[in-house]
């Protein structure tokens, strides 16, 4: 939970949402990045 | 030693549940909220806080399912507008009904039946499907297109005023707002995201085409998982720690189980996918009769039924992945359906 308890609560409300948003944005594209970084790796690694 | 006021124990365990979640709902579509929240139930946090954070967990899943389907998914954006209204309100009321549980004692009772109900009634249908898979082979063009007769008899009231579709059709918009609500309703009162019975009330009772359907389940949950994470977060019932470890690993999973799908047959996982909310729901059961009988036993029991299970499932469709690695010959199918 979000434990900023001098800010009132529709604005820690509307915090929590904004932060799971951008942490899903970010897990996706940094997921994203891994998977075209590993993905050659796992082809040179099986076609070995 | 605790690391963000958890045991390592119960951080690994987070992330692998949600990257196990993640990998059923890359492969079936779905959130996977409906395995978080009696899971969080399970381990002991209350009813008010498992709800808020399956719901904020969903409404994660949902940015990624939204991002990932942007640029193929077909969206009727005003039913999804509308969709977004209604299911809001109906949250808002399943929300309001579970304090009101809460201040009778019930909320934990009266969740944990629901979702008895609920996962034993979708293990059914996918069972029965799973049955009937050969017969729906012989005649699988006539398959998605098949309106039950309850469906078509909704879609047949014309009550003004009638909402015109993206798609060509049009609508009650007494129908949109009856199955929008009660899907937002059974959301805001047991925690569930809502997807797995969204997407097949918008295409059976609202008449849109299959694809539109998911789109628009899609964008309508987004946000209604966005509202239903504010309205649970306005009384602190969020645990941002849990849904931050859960969409770390469900995020990933996610990008595996959607790889999956053209490398698993779907009639090869339908079967373990009801059965998994078969015993899933038989686990809630379970837990619900310990708590009952005030024994500690069969809490353990439950827990294995609702989180093995989903592990099983999910294990399999990773086997298959590694599997087809070695070059073995994969069958090239679509996931199940694909609301969220």
């Amino acid at each position: 939970m979000i434990e900023s308890v001098a800010l009132p609560a529709p604005v820690q409300a509307t915090l929590l949402v904004g932060v799971i948003l951008v942490q899903a944005i970010a897990l996706y594209a940094g997921y994203g990045v891994l998977e075209r970084v590993a993905t050659p790796l796992i082809e040179t690694i099986t076609d070995a | 030693m605790e690391i963000l006021g958890l045991s390592p124990a119960l951080l690994a365990l987070f992330v692998s549940f949600g990257f196990m979640v993640g990998v059923l709902f890359g492969f079936f579509g779905m959130g996977g909220s409906f395995l978080i929240t009696p899971t969080l139930l399970l381990l002991d946090y209350p009813a008010p806080v498992a709800i808020g954070s399956g719901l904020a967990f969903y409404f994660g899943t949902s940015v990624i399912a939204v991002l990932k389907h942007y640029d193929v998914g077909q969206v009727d954006y005003k039913l999804g507008a509308i969709l977004f209204v209604v299911l809001s309100i109906g949250i808002e009321l399943g929300s309001r009904l579970v304090f009101g549980l809460e201040a009778l004692g019930i909320a934990n009772l009266v969740t944990g039946v629901a979702y008895v109900v609920l996962l034993a009634g979708i293990g059914a249908l996918f069972l029965r499907r799973a049955a009937n898979l050969d017969d729906e082979d012989a005649d699988d063009e006539d398959v998605d297109d098949e309106i039950p007769a309850i469906g078509q008899k909704i879609q047949s009231y014309t009550v003004p005023p009638m909402i015109s579709l993206t798609s060509g059709g049009r609508a009650s918009l007494w129908t949109i707002s009856g199955a929008g609500g009660s899907v937002g309703l059974v959301s805001g009162l047991i925690g569930v995201g809502g997807g797995f019975i969204r997407m097949p009330a918008i295409y059976y009772l609202i008449g849109t085409p299959l694809t539109a359907a998911v789109g628009t389940s899609l964008f309508a949950g987004l946000f209604s998982g966005a509202f239903g994470t504010f309205t649970y977060g306005m009384s602190g019932s969020v645990d941002l720690t849990v849904v931050s470890l859960l969409l770390v690993g469900s995020a990933l999973g996610a990008r595996i189980g959607s790889a999956a799908t053209t490398i698993v047959e779907e009639d090869d996982v339908i079967v373990y996918f009801g059965l998994m909310m078969v015993l899933a729901s038989a686990g809630i059961a379970l837990s619900e009769l310990a708590n009952w009988l005030g024994t500690g036993a069969l809490d353990l029991v439950s827990v294995f039924l609702l989180v093995g299970s989903s592990f099983a499932v999910a294990l399999m469709i990773l086997y298959q992945v590694v599997k087809s690695f070695d070059g073995d010959d994969a069958g090239v199918q679509p996931a199940a359906d694909g609301g969220d």
